[in-house]
């Protein structure tokens, strides 16, 4: 396959996942919000920062907007096409990315992605959302899990196939960091303090956003505890959004992408990367709790951007070619063969 | 019903004959169509551009961040073609082609026609498109023009003309496939029952074209064939990947070709893969910047090099837009008669040239009258249609041709037979061409149909989709009716 298209595929597969995360995200916070009347200015921003900060960045948001609150955050990381995160610019570059490459995947995915951004381009796609931001957001998500059943489907296996799930997948565990970063400092004050109505609110919204609710009950009965809840969706081994079971997806489709057995590194990367797949069997939550929760998820989010750039220079790279030398060559090369 | 009230005017018809009746090859259509209603008619027309929008069948109108992308307009009425009628087309065509190709071979190797006076030398040797590099180079099984599209048009007394040769990359092909599925999908029992030739094997008749020549080097292989595109920002983006994809062969940018020791590989995660055949879809120029333009992004350094050492092919070969020239189109049916000793089948529209002083004084004499047109053109750009155009524009034209007659032809205006065409609320006729496609492998086919472009606005004679033309799919029956 030309490096172009694993390129493509990758970034079309990482985009949809991205603007599924989003739209969960924002979807979240926007209902979580609903039990909380009468938030000040400094509450509500204190509430949408971290969330600006997860999936965009504040400094473009200030641009355009004055203050922080549930109107303009979610119309920055929904609408703003300045915002290369929000929804629409995340599901753009996806579009287009599948253009370039249409003739590599089904016809049934680029019709989905096709049709979803010509719903977003339509008026249509922002009476929705004002009608109500819940049916827009499903409708995101939506597109994407059909996007994913027709790979699933409908698409190749083959390296192609393994591009779209390191994609997938390396998309979506760095969300949950960061969507567990968001509350991390919840879970910071003494435990005395932990387990109030506020708190219990909170971390449903967290569970909710990554569709975890029902499947934490299903392990931890009814109690929403913090601990308990940063310990499902960091180690559980069987929950699809879990960062264990990210990573471990990751890990595989990188041994079948670099073509090496589970267990062989050849690099740096792939080697720091294995430990910390590793490391997801038999450290505790204690342990994760002890270093710092925070720290840790940098640590998942800095591994998993390297074994990502590793991939990137090996299998996707285009070296920038230096026209000019290059034709100097060529030209000389002429020269030769004629004298 | 539905075509109750339709007025051919003073025109050929492509439905109706000169008395009123219904052209007996069109008698199924007629039949079927007419028990619809117009709201149905309607119905039917939306559902289908809407199809087209959703599957992204568009051309890309400019490119800013968004990339405004339009479809280009598709009239559900097809144009029916006898099998008679098209028998005359596909030998007229294939006459045509065989005759060009010996001129392009003739022209880069011993130049007989211009050393016998058929050919006056300068009009060969200064055409823009010549290519003098290219002398003496013998291009695999001597073919120089695999994929062909002529246009077509019909005068007022129904024979057919050829309006110009596109000998470089001509495209529409995917629109002639992609104007047949939806048909098919909007009418199914129509046109099932209406005896339609089959333009499905397009596609494969192409890849077999492509793997024919295959460089020698290579032959006892597995041919790589790839499509090379100018990028995902040009027009005809859409045709290029729906073309590499429905031959099952990449489609590739210049940027994912490199080249080494006088070989072309693609940059592949598996690491460099060797390419034996290039379907080019960008014009010579851009082809190779250390040879023609420096500047090309597009090409690939070193392509032109491996060429000539004969280890990569290019579909369609370097060199053949000489007889793009519209200045060389007027001597086609010379060289039929030079090189084949046959009559041509289908004539040229009659043709003066700017560079005889004799026609030249006939051309700036009847600017008014005339349609003139610049050699080397395309797309209905650099065009003067001298009946409908304004005194400024005529003297601007009059003043061009002065200054540089070699660039310039006049032709009278042909008034294009016309088609039943929805427009809105009823059917009105409206010009249309026809342009086949033609394919040069170990034989030559012509592909039992073609893409019939039309001028969708009232009146006008430029069919080109930049200038608001559409298509229709093109039946060939076949039998007579």
């Amino acid at each position: 396959m030309l490096s172009r298209v694993a390129n493509s595929l990758y970034w079309m597969s990482r985009y949809i996942e991205r603007a599924e995360n989003v739209a969960r995200l924002l979807d979240v916070n926007l209902q979580l919000m609903l039990d909380f009347v009468d938030m000040d200015d400094a509450q509500l921003k204190e509430h949408w920062l971290p969330i600006i900060r997860s999936a965009g960045d504040e400094e473009t948001f200030f641009k355009y907007y004055e203050h922080a609150d549930s109107r303009s955050v979610t119309e920055f990381m929904t609408f703003r096409e300045e915002n290369p995160s929000s929804v629409i610019s995340c599901l753009f570059t996806a579009r287009e990315n599948a253009r370039q490459i249409r003739d590599q995947i089904s016809f049934e995915m680029f019709e989905t992605i096709n049709d979803c951004y010509l719903f977003l381009k339509s008026t249509d796609a922002r009476k929705i959302w004002q009608d109500g931001a819940h049916a827009f957001y499903n409708k995101i998500k939506e597109y994407s899990h059909l996007f994913q059943g027709l790979t699933d489907s409908t698409f190749l296996r083959g390296d192609g196939y393994e591009f779209i799930q390191f994609g997938k997948f390396l998309e979506r565990t760095d969300k949950t960091t960061h969507i567990l970063d968001i509350k991390y400092h919840i879970l910071l004050p003494t435990l005395e303090d932990v387990g109030g109505a506020v708190d219990a609110a909170q971390w449903q919204a967290v569970l909710r956003s990554v569709s975890a609710l029902q499947a934490y009950r299903r392990f931890y009965v009814a109690d929403i505890l913090p601990w308990k809840v940063a310990e499902f969706l960091i180690f559980s081994p069987t929950f699809p959004r879990s960062i264990r079971f990210g990573l471990e997806r990751v890990n595989h489709f990188l041994h079948l992408i670099s073509d090496t057995k589970p267990g062989d590194h050849r690099s740096a990367e792939a080697r720091a990367f294995g430990r910390l797949v590793s490391d997801m069997q038999f450290l505790t939550i204690e342990d994760v709790m002890n270093g710092g929760l925070h720290e840790f998820f940098v640590r998942v989010r800095t591994t998993l951007d390297q074994i990502d750039d590793f991939l990137y220079q090996s299998f996707m790279y285009h070296p920038p070619t230096d026209l000019e030398a290059e034709i100097r060559l060529h030209q000389q090369e002429m020269q030769q063969q004629q004298a | 019903m539905l075509f109750q009230g339709y007025d051919k005017g003073d025109f050929c018809d492509e439905m109706l004959a000169d008395d009123g009746s219904v052209r007996p090859h069109y008698r199924s259509v007629v039949e079927g169509f007419g028990r619809l209603n117009s709201s149905e008619w309607a119905q039917r027309q939306t559902a289908t551009d809407l199809a087209f929008m959703r599957s992204g069948v568009t051309f890309t109108v400019y490119s800013d961040s968004q990339g405004t992308e339009r479809i280009f307009p598709f009239d559900l009425v097809p144009r029916v073609i006898p099998a008679t009628e098209w028998t005359q087309i596909e030998r007229g065509l294939i006459q045509r082609i065989t005759a060009l190709n010996l001129f392009l071979h003739d022209i880069y190797h011993d130049q007989k026609i211009l050393k016998d006076r058929i050919i006056p030398p300068h009009y060969v040797l200064g055409a823009k498109h010549f290519r003098r590099e290219f002398m003496g180079f013998n291009v695999p099984k001597d073919i120089y023009v695999h994929i062909c599209g002529s246009d077509l048009i019909r005068g007022r007394d129904g024979g057919y003309l050829v309006l110009e040769d596109n000998l470089r990359c001509p495209s529409g092909s995917s629109y002639m496939l992609e104007n047949r599925a939806a048909l098919k999908r909007a009418f199914p029992q129509l046109y099932q029952g209406a005896g339609v030739r089959p333009v499905d094997g397009y596609a494969q008749e192409l890849l077999k074209v492509l793997q024919f020549v295959v460089p020698q080097n290579f032959r006892d292989q597995q041919p790589n064939v790839v499509l090379l595109t100018p990028g995902v920002y040009n027009s005809a983006y859409f045709e290029h990947s729906f073309l590499a994809r429905q031959m099952g062969i990449p489609i590739v940018e210049g940027r994912d070709l490199l080249v080494q020791d006088a070989r072309v590989y693609m940059r592949t995660t598996a690491g460099l893969a060797p390419v034996d055949v290039i379907y080019r879809r960008i014009d010579d120029d851009f082809l190779d910047p250390s040879i023609f333009r420096s500047d090309s992004m597009l090409g690939v350094p070193g392509l032109v090099h491996a060429y000539r050492s004969g280890n990569v092919s290019l579909a369609n070969s370097i060199g053949t837009g000489v007889a793009d020239d519209k200045v060389i189109y007027y001597f086609v049916p010379r060289m039929i008669k030079y090189y084949l000793g046959e009559d041509p089948i289908l004539p040229n529209v009659e043709t003066y040239l700017a560079s005889e002083p004799q026609d030249r004084t006939y051309i700036l004499e009847n600017l008014s009258k005339l349609v003139v047109k610049s050699a080397n053109e395309a797309g209905g750009y650099g065009m003067l249609m001298g009946p409908w155009a304004a005194k400024e524009e005529i003297e601007e034209f009059r003043k061009l041709i002065i200054a540089n007659p070699r660039n310039f032809i006049g032709q009278p205006p042909i008034s294009l037979s016309r088609h039943p065409t929805w427009c809105g609320e009823c059917f009105e006729g409206r010009h249309v061409d026809l342009r086949p496609y033609i394919l040069y492998g170990d034989k030559i086919t012509v592909t039992p149909g073609g893409l019939t472009r039309v001028a969708l606005r009232k009146g006008s004679l430029v069919v080109n989709s930049s200038q608001g033309g559409g298509s229709k799919d093109t039946w060939v029956l076949h039998g007579d009716e």
